[in-house]
This record gives structure tokens, sequence and C-alpha cells, in this order.
């Protein structure tokens, strides 16, 4: 391959947090018209890299040079100027502005003083067909859904490079690198492809992509160039084509995978007592199909289905985070009216939710503050753990999850997402569930955590909890799961046993036909 | 260098910028009014303007207090000046009734229904916001404007006034040498702080203003959260109620505790504490309502001309807010510890690597 000349070339970049190096000596660059994986485990300083590059911390050594001239990158909206376009992993717009407001946001055109809305829309619309989508640009952001939601960003991102640029037609308006940050973590098959299908199409134009997943596959589909950090320092830069995914493995946790595969002989055959949670006829409107479901203490209950599929509706009913217009639960065998979550956490019901940010973290309180909190609800306000306990309590499943920094002072909102996400599984694990409902608890996490919490999910079956796993990936279901369940349209349309007859192909066909013999 | 560490060590710390800005407005007082910080032992009671401002400062240090969780939760109230007055009013008319004014059990039994009914506008408040899902600003809007009429129909439109040794020890009198409302703040400070910090509440009002839905997920009652911080919210107004009118021996429907929710709000916020809720600091707004007593005091003795005094208490409040902000300070004073800023710290790349790009761009 015939080097032309680097767009962005980032050497020997260092960012220090209060004396702790987040970043030494890294070195990266991007070339135009190429898709780059920026790849690590968790809090191996991936964002923190991607924070410096686009000013939201100042660096404290090393140099950027874009297209060749040296840059001091101080705010995000320089790094915009420059061409320099990001889309974070939450979609960061207005859900109750329009699409096309959205889009055009602080680029509106203009006459005498006032929006002129007519050209707006036109606008907008014109850009989303450039990049291949099809949607009213006049409904409100919100009313799409967040996989459609994160294009819109993406157009967003790219759009708001140079105006100008955008006004003569030219898609890609001036944006030179647009860095994609787990942009594909909320996205279903079809959304991904669509998203590769831009992404592609932007690298035609020149735009080099950085591009942060932790879907290896994904990586390796659409990905032409990687870079891997680990501990906040550079391991190496590769072509995809020059590195299998066994190897990429090694050198992003340093060790090798078998213990992953060591997981799927595991099984124990659960009890076939009386179930743990029954639920019959079970059913939101709006939400999910009337639905019979049975977990028994020691299963893990897989479901699978596409993203929307009601999933989360299914938990949330059994965890009385929305309350069901039908249908009946029976939990150890009496039937529980699920107003509200307490009614479930009472009777040992514990649900971790996808929404990491919104709907689990209190990002202002500390480590020991959230991982204490579930255990706290129950005892009531009255009640305090006391310190000592507390404290033998969260230093032992700081230590048990390796949360890093193992610091229980810590800000939880400033850790990285897979210490966040073992930071709410210790605080439902320090509640001692006997049913755990865990819906994606993989999402956005690196390779090696994912290991580590489906390893968890294993020993906790064993010891007789009860585990409802949601994820969107089919293998991590098949792996764990004694029995599955499959959503799809809002409907339950199977049930069976987990055995060898039952496979990732086969489960795909359900999906795809909603049959199943 | 041991000396610097400790100076940043302090400027770090989170209540150094409101007492600096106490210790300023204090200072500012010395050449208006020599011997501002001396106390007298008179008649056995301690004077001085520093008592003084104690003493008029302790209904706003109650009404923040309340505030503060109330903020905290995610909330705010605007109807505390409202139920001072209210509070008020009814202790002063079951006095005014008795025979004997100064029966300590007719006292007595006022305080106690004036906070029973503060305890009731605090609950209404409460399932306003908590059960009906009301928007704070509006709900509490609600009694702070239907409030004050309340406050009229039991004054029946007059000032009452009454004439009761016992009813005026609670804002007025003397203990110990000591105002003893002093007294009485002391007690509602220790108590919430025990409430807050001994037992869980604290922990859970943080978690519900933190995040409202992940609290409702860890099985948080936090609408019983929510009706509390607002119930304690209405008790603390209700004793700066009775403290108001204790001091003046009257009850003032209209004017006892005007605006007082505007200054204990701006108190929580000095202190510390956000107005999005989440972490909260009642030492923070005790500094930060004393801040505001000592610019009300301040503001007189300057010879403040009336008529502009809201207009200099805006500016004062102004300076204080963004000495406190982190981002001003660092535009303000940045520039001079940037130049100091590399000598102290490590050499090596950073610090070279710095001057270089600043070339381009």
């Amino acid at each position: 391959m015939a080097e032309p000349r680097p767009v962005l070339e980032m050497t020997g970049i260092v960012k220090e947090f209060s004396g702790t190096r987040a970043l030494s000596d890294v070195d990266f660059r991007l070339f135009p018209g190429e898709i780059h994986a920026l790849l690590g485990e968790n809090g191996a300083g991936k964002s923190t890299l991607i924070k410096v590059l686009t000013g939201v911390h100042p660096l404290d050594g090393g140099t950027v040079v874009l297209e060749g001239r040296p840059v001091r990158i101080t705010s995000p909206l320089q790094a915009q100027q420059a061409g320099i376009s990001t889309v974070y992993q939450e979609v960061n717009l207005c859900q109750n502005l329009s699409v096309a407001e959205n889009i055009l946001i602080g680029r509106e055109p203009v006459a005498a003083g006032r929006i002129r809305w007519k050209e707006l829309r036109r606008r907008a619309a014109q850009l989303v067909t450039r990049f291949g989508l099809d949607l009213d640009v006049s409904a409100p952001l919100g009313s799409h859904p967040l996989a459609v939601q994160q294009l819109v960003a993406i157009i967003r991102a790219v759009g708001s490079g140079n105006p100008a640029a955008a006004d003569e037609g030219d898609a890609a308006a001036g944006t030179r690198v647009l860095i994609l940050d787990e942009p594909t973590s909320s996205l279903d098959r079809d959304e991904v492809e669509e998203l590769f299908a831009l992404m592609r199409r932007l690298r035609q134009d020149g735009v080099a992509i950085l591009f942060v997943s932790h879907f290896l596959d994904q990586i390796y589909e659409v990905c032409d160039r990687m870079t891997v950090l680990r501990n906040g320092a550079l391991v190496g830069e590769h072509l995809v084509a020059d590195l299998d995914q066994v190897n990429l493995v090694k050198l992003m946790i340093g060790k090798d995978l078998d213990e992953l595969e060591e997981l799927s002989e595991h099984h124990t055959e659960p009890d076939t007592s009386e179930p743990f949670l029954k639920a019959e006829g079970l059913s939101r409107a709006g939400g999910i199909a009337p639905f019979d479901l049975e977990v028994r203490a020691g299963e893990v209950l897989g479901l699978a289905g596409l993203l929307g599929s009601g999933r989360t509706e299914l938990a949330r009913l059994l965890f009385g985070a929305d309350t069901s217009d039908g249908g009946k639960v029976y939990i150890g065998g009496d039937q529980a009216a699920l107003r509200e979550p307490n009614d479930a956490i009472g009777r040992g019901v514990a649900f971790l939710s996808e929404n990491r940010r919104t709907e689990g973290l209190v990002p202002d309180l500390t480590v020991r503050e959230n991982i204490i909190l579930a255990l706290q609800a129950a005892r009531g306000w009255t009640r305090p753990v006391p310190a000592s306990q507390r404290d033998e309590l969260v230093a032992k499943y700081i230590a048990a999850l390796d949360i890093r920094p193992a610091d229980p002072e810590a800000k939880t909102g400033s850790l990285s997402g897979g210490n966040q996400q073992k930071v709410l599984l210790a605080r439902w694990l320090l509640t001692q569930p006997k049913l755990l409902i865990l819906d994606e608890p993989t999402r956005g996490i690196d390779v090696g955590a994912k290991a580590e919490i489906q390893k968890l999910v294993v020993s906790l079956s064993e010891e007789g909890v009860a585990v409802v796993y949601i994820s969107a990936e089919l293998e991590e279901v098949l792996r764990l799961s004694h029995t599955m369940g499959v959503l799809r349209d809002r409907r339950l349309v199977a049930r069976m046993a987990n055995g060898p007859d039952v496979t990732a192909g086969r489960v795909l066909e359900i999906i795809a036909s909603g049959e199943h013999q | 260098m041991s000396l610097t560490s400790l100076w940043r060590a302090a400027t770090q710390h989170r209540l150094f910028w409101p007492v600096a800005a106490l210790v300023a407005l204090l200072v500012i007082n010395v050449p208006f009014t020599p011997g501002f910080f001396e106390i007298h032992l008179k008649n056995g009671h301690l004077y001085g303007s520093l008592v003084s401002i104690v003493l008029f400062g302790s209904p706003l240090i109650l009404v923040a207090i309340g505030m503060t969780l109330v903020i905290a939760t995610g909330g705010i109230d605007l109807s505390v000046g409202a139920v001072v007055a209210i509070s008020g009013a009814l202790a002063c008319l079951v006095v005014s009734k008795q025979a004997d004014q100064d029966s300590v059990a007719g006292v007595l039994l006022a305080f106690a229904l004036a906070l029973a009914v503060a305890l009731v506008c605090g609950a209404w408040n409460g399932l306003l916001v908590a059960r009906l899902g009301i928007q704070p600003i509006i709900a509490t809007l609600i009694l702070m404007v239907a409030g004050r009429g309340i406050a009229q129909l039991i004054t029946s439109g007059q000032i009452i006034t009454v004439n009761s040794d016992a009813y005026s020890l609670i804002g007025g009198g003397y203990w110990l040498a000591l105002p003893f409302s002093l007294f009485v703040v002391a007690l509602v400070v220790v108590l919430s702080m025990a409430l807050t910090r001994r037992t869980a509440l604290g922990l859970l009002v943080e978690a519900v203003g933190g995040n409202a839905e992940a609290s409702r997920l860890v099985g948080i009652r936090s609408r019983r959260i929510k009706i509390m911080a607002y119930m304690f919210c209405g008790l603390c107004a209700g004793i700066a109620g009775l403290m108001i009118s204790s001091n003046v021996s009257a009850a003032d429907g209209n004017n006892a505790g005007l605006w007082i929710e505007l200054d204990a709000i701006l108190a929580v916020v000095i202190g510390g504490t956000s107005l999005t809720g989440g972490r909260f600091h009642l030492g923070g707004t005790i500094i930060g309502a004393l801040i505001i007593q000592t610019l009300t005091t301040t503001i007189y003795t300057i010879g403040v001309p009336t008529q502009t005094n809201l207009v200099f208490k805006a500016v004062v409040v102004i300076v204080v807010c963004l000495m406190q902000s982190s981002v001003f300070r660092a535009k303000v004073f940045g520039a001079r510890a940037k130049r100091r800023g590399p000598a102290q710290k490590s050499p090596g790349a950073a610090a070279d690597a710095a001057p270089q790009m600043e070339v381009s761009s």
C-alpha cells in the first residue's frame, strides 16, 4: 500500500489526571480515506486519546499535526472548525426538536434574522437522502428509533465541518476526520449494516474515520487499519489484514482467550423443582404481548431477539419497573403484585438495566455509595449499613470484580464503561439476589470484562441464583443459557432448552421467521 | 514549599471561598463601624454586631437548611416565606386569645399548633411534587401565593400583637448570655446533620436528586424521601416563623418572611449545593446564610441608600458567585498561575512541548 501523507499525526501524546498517567507517549496517525479502529480494553486510554484530540482535555505533552500543520486544539468547537467531527456513544441530540433542526442546529439558513424553515427542511432532507436514508426530517428526533438517531448524529457531525461546503452539496462538508466512539453498541445487525454503508461512503469521499467498537467482528468487517492501546500506552499499529482476531485479543489483554472458551463446558443441570419465578400471560400494551415464562433457581434463561423486539420490556415487567396490564407473576410460589421495583426487590429480584447512565449510575456519588445503594435502599433510611461492614463489603466486591481504579472514593461518573458496569453488578450482588436479570450486561465493554462478567454468571448459577440473561450477542446467550427464549416483534415466540441442536443459525431462523417447531 | 501546599490544600477545600467571602464582608464593616468585632457583656447579655448578625440571621439559617434538603432531592420550595407567615400568624393568634399570655403551657400549645400546620404545608408541597408529579417550582408556587392569603385569613388582615415574655424568648430572648435563637438553630443544625449523615437519609436524598430513575430502579422509595424533605423544609420554615414573630412580638401576614425563599435559595447555592440536586452541604449552607445576613447588615452600616440596597446586594452576590466559580478564577488568576506553573511541575515533554505548539493555529 502506497502511503500518502497522513491527514492526522499525533506523536508522543501524554495526558495525566492528578498524577496518574492516562496516556504515556502514544503515537497515532490517520490516513485520508481509511477506516481506522482504535482498540483496547476499558481504561486503556481510547476515550482519553479521543478527548485529547477533540479538545475536551488539554494535552500535557506531544504534538498534533493536522494536514501537515501543527495545531493546538483547545476546545471541541475548535476541533470541529479544524475538520474533526465526533459522534459519541450516547446520542447527544435534542429529542424534542425535529430531525432537520438537529442536523442543522447552529447553522440554520437565516434571512433577515429569521430562520427559513422551508429551506432548513429542504437542506436537511437533501443531506439525509445523500446518505441513503429515507426518513421524515420534520418529525421530532425522539419519534425515531435509537439507531436512526445515531445515524442522524453522524450526519449532523459530518455536516458541521464547513457550512459553505454543505451548501455546495458536498456531503462530507469539509470534515476530514470523523470520530465514531462506539456507534454500534445500541444498534442491531441491519442497522449496523446501514451504518457501515454510510461509513464506506464517507471513506470514498476521502474522510478519515476513527472507529471505536468492542465488536471485533465489526472491526474486521469494516476497518482497514488498527491501533491497539493497553494501559495508556501504544501496543502497535497494524493493517487489519495482517493480524487475526486471536492475536489481536492477545495484544489487547496481554493474555490468551482460552479462559473464555472454557466457559461453554461448565453447565450444570438446573434442578427441576418449582420455578422461582413464573409468569402467566403477563403483558403490557405497547410493550409486550402476553407471555408465559419460568425460571428456576440455578437456571440461566437467555433471551435472544433483535433490539426493540421486547426483550427489555419483558424484563422490566418481571422487575416491576413497568406495571403489567394483564397476567400474573408468581415468585417463590406466591402470587406477587409488582407495582414498583421495590416489590420485586423485596422478593429477591435484581435488575441491571441496559442503560447504565440513565437508569443505573448516580454519577455524582462515589463508587462506594453507588455500590451500597441497593442494599441501603432495602434496609430503609433508618438503618444505615454500619461503616465497617460497608467498607468491608465494598472492598470485597471491588476486589472480586476487579473494579478499576480500586478507589471507593472515586466518582463513578469518571470511571470507564466496563468499570461502571461492574459497580452496578456489585451493587446488586451485595443484596444477594435470588433472581438476577441482566439486560445487555456486556454492551460497550471490552473483551476482558466481558469474559469476567460471563464467568460471574456461570458461578452465580452454580450457587443457585436464577439468571435472566439478555444480549444482542447470540454467541453469549447460547454459551451461557440452560434455557432460551426468543423474541420477535414484541412477542415471545419460542422457548426451548439449550442443547447441541440449538445453534446460532437456528435461533436466527426463529428470529427471522418467528416460527418455531 | 509546605506552606504553599498547605495554601493550595486550603483553597481547594469546598468551603474556602464561601468562608473567604464571609470574612471579607465582615472586615469591610470595620472602617464604618469601629469596634465591629467587639462583644460586650451588658446586663448579663452579650451584645455586639457579630451577635446581632447571628441573631437576625437565625431564621434564614433555619429556612436555608430545610431548603438544602429539598434542593438536594432535585426540587425547590418557594413557599417557605408563606409558611413563615402562616406559622407566626397562627402562633400569635393562639397566644393572643389566651387570658394569661405569659403562660408557658399556652405558648407551647401555640408552638405545637403552628409547627403542625407548617408540617402540613410541607406535606402538601411534597404530595404535589412526589405523588402528582407537578414540577416543584410550580407546585410550591401555589402555596407561596395562597399561603400569604391563609396568613391574612388567620390574622383577619390585621397585625396581631402579643405581649408575652415566654413567647418573645425564642426570637428575642437570651439564655446563658446568648440569644436563645442561637440554641434553637444549633439544635436544628445538629439534628439535621445527625438525621442526614448518621442515618442513610443523606445518601438516599443525594441518590434521588442525582438520578431519580436509577434510584427508583434500585428500590429507593423516592416519593417518601421527597415528601420527607418537603415536610422537613416546612418544619424549618415554621420554626423560623415563630422566631420572626417572636422577635417583634407581632404577626404580620403580609411582610413576615417576605422574600426569604430567595435568600435561602441563594444561601444554599453559595454553600455549594447544586440547584440540579444531588450532593448537598449543610455546613456550606450555614456559611451562605451568614454571608447573606452579613451583607444585609453591611448595607445598613456602610450607609447604602435604602432605595438602592437591592442593587448593592445583587452586585455582592454576583461577586461571591464568580469567586466560587473555578472557571472564572482560572480566567482571571489563571494567567499568573500558569506562568508560575511549569517551574514547579516536573519538567519533561509536557512543559517543553507546550510553547512550540502555540506558534500555529
